[in-house]
C-alpha cells in the first residue's frame, strides 16, 4: 500500500477546520497537540491557521487505562497548556485515531485543567476500529487496514506515514 | 533472618526497572535520569486546577513511619494522593506494635488488607530492605529513610533541584557540609551524584563527624570551610543530628556554628551564583545562619515542592516495575 504525503493532507485539514470547527463556537479556538505525533501536526496547523493563543501540548501517559497491564510509559513529556482552559474552545490534534482510548485519556486530562466551552477533534489518519463512542470532526484520510496493520507517523522533519505490518 | 540479596539488586526487576526503591547506590545513570525526567512531567500536575492524575487509582499505599517525620511523610502522602491512590497512615506509637506485635506480623496483616505499597521510615539501617525481602512479591517497598543508611527519595529530590537550577551535572562542584556521620541523606546524595557523573563531590565537617570511608565513595574530604567551599556551585547543609549523638563528638554547638555553620561570610567562598540547599528541618543558628536560609540563593522551600513530584515519580515507577514483573510471571506460568 502506498502511503499518502502528509503536507497536502494538512492543507485540506486546515481548510476543513475553518469550515466545520470554527462555526461551532463564537470564540477563536485554542489548539492542543497530543505527544508526540499530534504535537508535530498541531505545530504546523497552529502556524498555518495563524491562531493567536499559544499552542498547548499534552502527554496523556498519566491518564492511560492500561497502567495495570503495561505500566508507566517510558519518556513521558511534561504537559503544558499555556492558556486558561475554562470556557475555552479547544481543538485536540492527534496523528492517528483508532480505538479512541487516547482521546478519552486526553479529555480527562483536559478537564483537570478546567471546563472548556467545547472540544473538537482533529486526526491525520482515521482507522475505523473504535472501541469508544468518539469520532473526529476533521480528519486527513480514512483508511481500512488489516487487523495486524498499524500506521506510524515519523517526524518532525519531514513528516511521513509508514505502514507497520506485524505479520511481515 | 539476614538479608541475602543486596538492595541495589533487589530493587530492580529483570528488565532493570525499579520495583522497590531502597537506595541510590548502584543505580545506573540512565535510571537516575529517568527518575528525574519522570518527576519533571509530574511538576505540571501541581499546576492543574485538579491536582490529580488517575495513575494509581485503586492502589493502596501504606505509610509506615516508625520514626517521627513531617516533611517526608506529608509529601509522600500528597504524592500518593495526587496519583489517586488510597493512603493509609499507620501511627506506630499507637499501633499494636506497641502492644508487642512483631514487625512481620504487622506487615502480614497489612498484606492481608491487599496493600500494594509500603513507604517505610525506620530508625534501624536496613529495615526497608528486610521488609522488601519478606513481603509478598506484589508489594513495592519504598525507603523513606533508614537509620544512618539511606534516604533515596530525599537524595533524588535534591538531584532534581540541582538539575533544575544548574543543568548538566558533569561541570558541577557540590559540597555537602556538617554532620555527615549521622546522615543517611549524605550517603544517598553521594551515590546519586556519582551515578549522575557529577564533576566533584566534597564533604566538609569536623573529623569526628565524617566517616573515614567517605573518600572510597568518591567524595573529597575537607575539614576547613574556606578550602572546602572554594568555587562550589551547590552547598548542601546537613542538620546537626543532636538526637543521634551518643558520644561527645562535638565540643559545643556554638563551636560547631563558629567553624561549620553556613554564614553569609562563609557562603562568599562559594561561586557567587551557588545555590544553598538543606533537607530540613533546619536549625537556624546551629548549622545555618537565618539570613542565609532566607537569602536569594537558598532553594530550601523549592526542595520541598519538588519533593512531591519526585516522590510521585518514584511511587509510579516502582508500581509500574512491580506490575510488569507480575505480568511476566503470570505470562511465564500460562
Amino acid at each position: 500500500m502506498i502511503m499518502p504525503e502528509v503536507a497536502p493532507l494538512l492543507d485540506s485539514m486546515a481548510s476543513d477546520i475553518k469550515k466545520t470547527i470554527y462555526p461551532k463556537h463564537n470564540k477563536e479556538p485554542a489548539m492542543v497537540g497530543i505527544h508526540t505525533g499530534g504535537a508535530w501536526l498541531a505545530k504546523q496547523l497552529h502556524a498555518s491557521l495563524g491562531l493567536k493563543q499559544p499552542l498547548g501540548l499534552m502527554d496523556i501517559s498519566f491518564y492511560r487505562d492500561d497502567f495495570q497491564g503495561k505500566g508507566l510509559h517510558p519518556q513521558v513529556q511534561p504537559s503544558n497548556l499555556p492558556f486558561n482552559v475554562e470556557g475555552q474552545h479547544v481543538i485536540l490534534v492527534d496523528d492517528v485515531i483508532m480505538s479512541g482510548r487516547t482521546i478519552r485519556a486526553a479529555l480527562n486530562e483536559l478537564f483537570d485543567y478546567g471546563r472548556p466551552a467545547c472540544v473538537s477533534l482533529v486526526a491525520l489518519v482515521d482507522l475505523p476500529r473504535r472501541e469508544l463512542p468518539i469520532q473526529p470532526d476533521v480528519w486527513g484520510i480514512r483508511m481500512d487496514l488489516e487487523p495486524q496493520q498499524r500506521i506510524k507517523l515519523s517526524g518532525p522533519e519531514p513528516l511521513t506515514l509508514t505502514l507497520i505490518d506485524s505479520k511481515a | 533472618m539476614t538479608p541475602t540479596i543486596p538492595p541495589h539488586q533487589l530493587q530492580l526487576n529483570p528488565k532493570g526497572q525499579l520495583r522497590h526503591f531502597l537506595t541510590t547506590e548502584g543505580l545506573s545513570t540512565e535510571l537516575l535520569t529517568e527518575i528525574l525526567d519522570t518527576a519533571e512531567s509530574f511538576v505540571s500536575v501541581g499546576k492543574q486546577a485538579v491536582k490529580k492524575v488517575p495513575l494509581l487509582r485503586g492502589k493502596t499505599v501504606v505509610n509506615l513511619f516508625f520514626e517521627a517525620s513531617t516533611r517526608t511523610r506529608t509529601t509522600f502522602e500528597l504524592a500518593a494522593k495526587r496519583l489517586s491512590a488510597d493512603v493509609l497512615n499507620i501511627n506506630i506509637s499507637t499501633s499494636a506494635t506497641s502492644k508487642g506485635e512483631s514487625l512481620m506480623d504487622m506487615l502480614w496483616n497489612l498484606e492481608a488488607m491487599d496493600s500494594d505499597m509500603f513507604v517505610v521510615r525506620h530508625e534501624a539501617s536496613g529495615a526497608p530492605h528486610f521488609i522488601a525481602e519478606h513481603v509478598c512479591p506484589t508489594v513495592a517497598v519504598i525507603n523513606a529513610g533508614d537509620g544512618r543508611h539511606a534516604h533515596p527519595t530525599q537524595a533524588m529530590l535534591d538531584m532534581y533541584t540541582i538539575r533544575r537550577h544548574k543543568g548538566d551535572f558533569r561541570n558541577l562542584n557540590v559540597a555537602i557540609v556538617g554532620d555527615v556521620l549521622h546522615s543517611r541523606v549524605a550517603r544517598s546524595q553521594v551515590h546519586a551524584l556519582r551515578g549522575l557523573n557529577v564533576g566533584e563531590v566534597r564533604v566538609i565537617g569536623p573529623k569526628t563527624l565524617i566517616p573515614s570511608d567517605f573518600d572510597t565513595l568518591g567524595a573529597r574530604i575537607y575539614y576547613d570551610m574556606a578550602k572546602g567551599l572554594k568555587d562550589v556551585d551547590v552547598v548542601i547543609m546537613l542538620r546537626l543530628q543532636k538526637e543521634r549523638m551518643q558520644s561527645a563528638l562535638l565540643p559545643s554547638e556554638s563551636e560547631f556554628y563558629r567553624l561549620y555553620g553556613l554564614t553569609t561570610e562563609k557562603l562568599a567562598f562559594a561561586k557567587p551564583d551557588a545555590i544553598v540547599m538543606h533537607p530540613g528541618p533546619i536549625n537556624r543558628g546551629v548549622e545555618i545562619e537565618s539570613a542565609v536560609a532566607d537569602c536569594k540563593q537558598s532553594v530550601i522551600l523549592q526542595q520541598v515542592n519538588y519533593g512531591i513530584a519526585v516522590r510521585m515519580a518514584v511511587l509510579s515507577m516502582a508500581m509500574s516495575g512491580q506490575t510488569e514483573m507480575q505480568a511476566a510471571i503470570e505470562g511465564g506460568e500460562a
